[in-house]
């Protein structure tokens, strides 16, 4: 498979992602400068992590119009695999990819640790080696965390199993305590009503082999690998 | 033309810097503070003579870049 991961001015987990992609799953990675305005020949799309353009105005605000984002949104509306993470997410967000908004983490804090998150919906191309409820140690590393959304799209995504990974405690309780950040019914990750576009805060590319002590978030990008090997994508010429 | 744009998180979202500012307020001694909120304030000089045009452009920045409506809100003075 040929993953791209997109490069925005201030991403800094753009290489995090290139190296589990490429040298821990087998993968080809090609790197997307954000002026970019084609993905074709990609079978999936990553958003790495980071400040792109400074965070200045709010998370991602400046970023969603990169030029590289019509691209991003055609390759999704063609059903293509995309996966948000962390500045990714906020981006998403903005790009109105995925419904919500981020807030500043109720603590005001950057909050940078290990964090565990519940898999709610094991039965999507991102979460398909995870069993339903696992509970996954995953870092987090962000200021601006907070999701937000109003009660009636909240209840769209619960009704559609579109909240896929909820902050918990290690034994897999969704609780206030288990909340780092303040985030609305302790999402930390949800999927658009297609399935094939992703956001979540953790950090996957952060704990994906042995030699880093926790493997937890291969499981992710490992299902998003097989995910896109059963893809059927349209591709759409600009 | 001047645009002053003000923009805020919208009422009943919780503002924690405005809940953090409000209490240091308290903590000196100013009894009488309650509900901070905190913003952002831009100006923008608008080159458009027609004031009901140019009003129509800054709502369209406000719309598109300037605030995230899902979460703020925004007003603005022109002149």
């Amino acid at each position: 498979m040929n993953i791209g991961v997109v490069v925005f001015p201030g991403s800094n987990c753009d290489h995090d992602c290139r190296h589990v992609f490429q040298d821990v799953l087998g993968q080809d990675v090609t790197m997307v400068w954000h002026k970019e305005t084609s993905l074709t020949g990609l079978d999936g799309v990553i958003l790495p992590g980071g400040f792109s353009y400074g965070d200045y105005l709010r998370t991602g605000a400046i970023a969603r119009f990169s030029p590289v984002m019509k691209a991003v949104k055609q390759f999704a509306a063609g059903g293509g695999m995309v996966l948000g993470i962390c500045n990714g997410f906020q981006i998403l967000l903005e790009a109105g990819l995925l419904p919500g908004a981020m807030l500043r983490n109720k603590s005001l804090h950057f909050i940078c640790k290990d964090i565990f998150v519940r898999v709610e919906n094991a039965a999507t191309p991102f979460t398909s080696g995870c069993k339903p409820g696992q509970v996954l140690k995953i870092p987090i590393a962000h200021a601006d965390g907070s999701y937000y959304t109003d009660p009636v799209t909240l209840a769209g995504l619960q009704a559609n199993a579109q909240a896929m990974f909820r902050y918990c405690d290690q034994d897999g309780r969704v609780t206030p305590e288990a909340n780092p950040n303040g985030s609305l019914d302790n999402i930390a990750g949800i999927r658009n009503a297609a399935g094939n576009v992703l956001g979540m805060m953790p950090h996957p590319e952060r704990c994906a082999e042995s030699v880093l002590g926790n493997e937890d978030g291969r499981l992710i990008l490992a299902s998003m690998v097989e995910g896109l090997k059963k893809t059927k994508r349209v591709e759409t010429v600009v | 033309m001047k645009a002053r744009i003000h923009v805020t998180l919208k009422q009943g979202i919780l503002d924690p810097q405005g809940k953090a500012i409000e209490h240091a307020l308290d903590s000196l001694g100013f009894k009488s503070a309650a509900n901070v909120r905190v913003g952002k304030y831009m100006e923008v000089d608008v080159n458009e003579q027609d004031k009901a045009k140019a009003e129509a452009e800054v709502k369209q920045m406000c719309e598109k870049l300037l605030a995230n409506t899902i979460i703020e809100e925004y007003r603005y003075e022109l002149g």
